[in-house]
């Protein structure tokens, strides 16, 4: 009853590919995005914002971004948690060398630096494929977070060799720093979210990303009907490391505030990413959301029924997270390789149909 | 001879032993790749897994002792006394026989057909789960491996050097680890029976023509579940095996799993399809790498050994797309 296309006419073929088709479907989306909007930041508490929404929304958007590279175009990447080592750095330089520079600008620019590193490590997959270029990214993700390390100039000659946000602030609301409110640093990164989301997803579905798809199913058929491969490959890694070096601006600046480069960057973040994108489905924008929703909530859950309920030690209850992740991986990808966002899709299938499926 | 150019032998050697133990990691991958065409991101936490079990039995852990205590509110760590190395060797080998039949039953059977890169991602779920299950049974400090290997530098070597060098100069003579030889002839030993077997055993030539080709393999009467099974039990052989020798050599602990990742230029560069690339990528991946510490990495400020490897395989890569000695990479529409 609740979503039918029954009645619901379109007229012109603009509104027949708009992202939402289905009438209930647009409402339930924008009642969700009201919600998040207007109702979340009254409520939010230190907690779920530093536990929960922060970590969802900045994974949210690096999943995103290793989407379009390996969902949609094909291009396997291990390198993304140092392609946000690189977004990081680069805001960081950004603050602290021009002060007066609002935070939405640095978050931009630090994600355009990272695409321009994204572009000179894509540039090897013109020539090698598959597992060998997973490998060649991994070169990427090893060299990036030593230099991070190796170079004083990166975090400003610091004697901890952390690099630490200063207050950095839009609107003249502090975003970044101690003394934030919850409020600010989830509606900042929200709305960037949700306005590169929108992005994403045109540009998935324009020219672009068609031209990616091409490549994706068969590089060397989509070349001989006249899709570049150089172009497509390189705009893919492009965007993708704007979309990971914003989240990794993010990550470092609102969310933790302070970081050091090879624990917070280290290669178990290009692997989670990853798994985000695996469980929540390759070349799909709702299941970059899905999937790290579903990352970041389930070890807060059974972090809390493992400590918090069963009184269990913490550092077993973190061995039993890891081997339940490792676990769903492997049911997932057995029980439905296509990702959650498949299981989503088929659940509107069977609703549309719903109480009367013959 | 100098010692400069002494020094230069002293890393060459070093290099190749090193290149030796990347190799015994690296040939677990070829193996599974060859057989199922899966890359095995499990490797390295299967050595790691072998490792941790064989401590545990030698030292005569109780396994899920943590979590029985925490359920139970016991009190129990160890069965008291231990077990003979060599029964705990032989009792190892039966667990990671179990797990490669338990892998095929509950993963693998389920996941044929699928594309290369969900299995791979298969894979490095299993990694994590045994990762998991290793901390839980046997716990997740760091334990020290001593199966009775000799170790510790040789100085009957070192006197030796010491003669070489022009007199007068201040040479101390080399230092050669006595484990890495010993490491180095076991992997020979590995390499020679793993050849001798597939060539002249009934089951081997099986595992050659599935490697060749899935489907005329079954066409004759090869059954592909029991050949994975066995192909998974030889990888959890050779990671035994690693494990023992890396376990011996820097302790048991979770940055051994990470000797996978080391693995991976060792095999673009050998190519994933072929043994002896594996074993010649392993040598030209562990002098480069020593080398390169020594020579260029004080100008760059050094520890560039995490990274160069895979710049090294990188730079190959873009010459030889399918690595040194790996099958050509045809392509047609």
């Amino acid at each position: 009853m609740l979503y039918r296309e029954a009645g619901d006419f379109k007229t012109n073929y603009a509104a027949d590919q708009q992202t939402f088709p289905i009438k209930s479907e647009r409402w339930l989306f924008w009642a969700f995005m009201a919600f998040a909007f207007f109702v979340v930041p009254f409520f939010i508490d230190d907690y779920w914002n530093k536990a929960v929404l922060m970590p969802l929304l900045i994974y949210a958007m690096a999943a995103l971004g290793l989407n379009i590279l390996t969902g949609y175009c094909g291009q396997v990447s291990l390198g993304t948690g140092g392609f946000m080592a690189v977004g990081a750095y680069a805001a960081y330089k950004l603050m602290t060398s021009f002060p007066g520079m609002d935070m939405f600008s640095v978050v931009i620019l630090s994600g355009a630096v990272t695409a321009g590193v994204g572009i000179l490590f894509g540039l090897p997959s013109l020539r090698i494929k598959g597992f060998y270029l997973a490998v060649a990214t991994l070169a990427a993700q090893f060299f990036l977070v030593w230099m991070f390390n190796k170079f004083a100039w990166f975090y400003n000659y610091s004697a901890s060799g952390q690099i630490t946000a200063p207050e950095r602030s839009i609107f003249g609301i502090a975003v970044t720093g101690p003394s934030t409110a919850p409020w600010a640093t989830y509606l900042f990164a929200l709305s960037i979210l949700f306005v590169f989301a929108w992005v994403a997803r045109n540009l998935t579905r324009g020219r672009l990303g068609r031209s990616w798809m091409a490549i994706r199913d068969m590089d060397i058929a989509a070349e001989i009907i006249g899709v570049s491969p150089l172009k497509a490959k390189l705009s893919a890694f492009a965007i993708s490391s704007f979309y990971v070096g914003m989240a990794g601006a993010m990550f470092f600046a609102n969310y933790l505030g302070s970081i050091e480069v090879t624990e917070a960057f280290g290669i178990e973040k290009s692997f989670l990413v990853l798994f985000m994108v695996i469980i929540g489905g390759l070349g799909s924008i709702l299941g970059s959301f899905l999937g790290a929703a579903f990352l970041v909530l389930l070890p807060v859950l059974l972090k809390n029924i493992m400590v918090g309920y069963l009184g269990w030690p913490t550092d077993l209850a973190a061995h039993f997270q890891i081997m339940m992740v490792g676990a769903l991986i492997v049911i997932f990808l057995i029980a439905e390789p296509h990702g959650m966002a498949q299981l989503w899709r088929l659940a509107k299938e069977k609703l549309r149909l719903w109480p009367f499926p013959y | 001879m100098s010692p400069a150019f002494l020094n230069f032998v002293e890393i060459v050697l070093n290099g190749l032993m090193t290149g030796v133990m990347y190799s015994l990691v690296a040939l677990g991958f070829v193996l599974i790749f060859k057989a199922s065409g899966i890359f095995n991101f499990a490797q390295g936490v299967m050595a790691l897994f072998a490792a941790l079990t064989l401590v545990g039995l030698q030292t005569g852990q109780v396994p899920f002792s943590h979590l029985i205590n925490a359920i139970f509110g016991t009190e129990i760590h160890h069965w008291g006394g231990g077990m003979h190395t060599v029964f705990a060797i032989l009792i190892t080998m039966a667990v990671m026989i179990i797990l490669a039949f338990l892998i095929e039953k509950i993963v693998l059977k389920h996941l044929v057909n699928q594309e290369p890169i969900i299995l791979f991602m298969a894979t490095i779920g299993l990694a994590y789960f045994l990762e998991g299950a290793g901390d839980l049974m046997w716990g997740a400090d760091v334990k020290v491996l001593n199966v009775g290997l000799p170790s510790g530098g040789s100085f009957w070597w070192e006197d030796v050097t010491r003669e070489w060098a022009s007199t007068g100069s201040e040479y101390w003579g080399m230092y050669i680890d006595k484990l890495d030889v010993t490491a180095t002839v076991i992997a020979l030993i590995l390499v020679t029976v793993l050849t001798a077997f597939s060539q002249y055993t009934a089951t081997g030539r099986a595992l050659r023509a599935v490697a060749d080709d899935h489907q005329a393999a079954m066409s004759v009467g090869i059954s592909l579940r029991t050949i994975w099974v066995i192909v998974w039990s030889i990888a959890g052989f050779v990671a035994l095996v690693a494990g023992i020798m890396w376990g011996s050599k820097s302790g048991i602990q979770f940055s051994l799993s990470l000797i996978a990742l080391k693995a991976l230029p060792v095999l673009i560069l050998g190519g994933f399809t072929s043994i002896p690339g594996a074993i010649i990528g392993g040598l030209i991946i562990g002098v480069g790498e020593k080398l390169a510490e020594a020579y260029v990495g004080p100008l760059v400020g050094g520890a560039i050994e995490n990274w160069f490897a895979y710049m090294l395989a990188l730079a190959f890569l873009l010459f030889r797309p399918q690595g040194l000695f790996g099958d050509k990479i045809i392509e047609r529409i």
